[in-house]
């Protein structure tokens, strides 16, 4: 009797041990990323169409965002037509979500370049771009990276790095979400409608 | 063997050269799957996406690629690292083992189409030649698909 008693207790104890423990690890992990997490989409660039945008523009939508440049061959029309499969999946919710593609290649993406690549998609895709000192402080702002890399066969004789995650941000316009590069449209279409659900 | 004999010379060097071990080379290569994005005309690099199938014994080492649609076509990398930054670099020299196989497609390997010759319009197909470390070639007819398009056609 009195051994059960201490296998009670012993057992009682570890079990408050883990549980501890779990909250130990899964507490400080937590508070980090919401902090480092929260931020709103600033901006104030040029669309394709000439017309100057600031989030402001967008707010009551989400907005997808992604960064690239027009001369990317690989990347950015493969996120493209992940967005616009997303946006087709949407459906006639497609009218709350507004995907833009912002430009980390000014000198080559002039409003009048990308006037003539995003429309391609087909899906309602803002381009957006402006001067070098626009778009460094977009970068800042959205926490991003991009670098120019030399290639002397490419326009220019040069081709970008670049963050390449898909970002969503919320109707006032705050981080909800990114999706590392290569996620599939179903996966990016079901969290979104997910997101939207909750909203 | 006895056979050989009492065949054609030609098919007979045939039978012999495949019944070989050892043998293999470029003629082993097989290509699937094989597309591209239509380009805006001919100002930005393309892209075109494949897999190459080693069905024969040896390795083999894909060493360039050609096509009269681009001047400069390289085989390219793309690579994301942890933070989520993508950047291309030359693949270099890829050997694919005996009976594997080295897709190219989207976010890795791909064949990069700089300097091109004319835009690479939807519905139009262009021929890619790989090279090989052993002299030999294999041509592929890449179909060209949208913009928009996500994968090879069904």
């Amino acid at each position: 009797m009195r051994l059960r008693t201490i296998q009670l207790i012993l057992w009682a104890l570890a079990l408050a041990a883990s549980l501890a423990y779990g909250l130990l690890i899964w507490w400080p992990e937590n508070q980090k990323t919401t902090a480092e997490t929260q931020f709103t989409a600033r901006f104030e660039l040029t669309d394709h169409q000439g017309i100057t945008r600031t989030q402001a523009d967008f707010t009551g939508r989400w907005m997808l965002v992604f960064f690239g440049f027009s001369n990317c061959p690989d990347v950015c029309p493969t996120t493209l037509a992940e967005v616009a499969a997303v946006m087709d999946g949407l459906g006639p919710d497609a009218a709350e979500v507004a995907p833009l593609f912002i430009s980390i290649d000014p000198e080559r993406d002039t409003p009048e370049a990308l006037a003539e690549y995003v429309p391609l998609f087909g899906a309602g895709i803002t381009g957006l771009t402006g001067t070098t000192q626009q778009i460094e402080q977009t970068g800042q702002g959205f926490h991003i990276f991009y670098e120019k890399i030399e290639e002397a066969a490419a326009p220019g004789g040069y081709t970008m790095g670049h963050s390449s995650q898909l970002f969503l941000f919320d109707p006032s316009a705050v981080y909800a979400k990114s999706w590392q590069y290569g996620t599939p449209a179903e996966e990016i279409l079901a969290d979104l409608k997910e997101q939207m659900e909750q909203w | 063997m006895k056979t050989c004999y009492f065949r054609p010379l030609a098919l007979c060097a045939v039978l012999l050269l495949t019944a070989t071990p050892g043998f293999a080379g470029a003629e082993d290569v097989r290509v699937t799957d094989p597309w591209a994005r239509a380009s805006i005309g001919v100002n930005r690099p393309g892209a075109a996406y494949l897999t190459l199938h080693n069905t024969g014994q040896d390795d083999v080492t894909l060493t360039g690629v050609t096509t009269p649609l681009a001047l400069r076509p390289e085989i390219h990398l793309t690579s994301t690292n942890a933070e989520g930054i993508s950047s291309m670099r030359r693949a270099g020299d890829i050997t694919i083992a005996a009976g594997e196989s080295v897709s190219l497609e989207p976010g890795g390997l791909h064949t990069m189409l700089m300097q091109l010759q004319t835009p690479m319009q939807e519905g139009e197909s262009f021929p890619l030649t790989f090279e090989f470390s052993d002299g030999g070639t294999v041509t592929a007819d890449v179909p060209v698909l949208g913009l928009a398009a996500r994968g090879p056609l069904e």
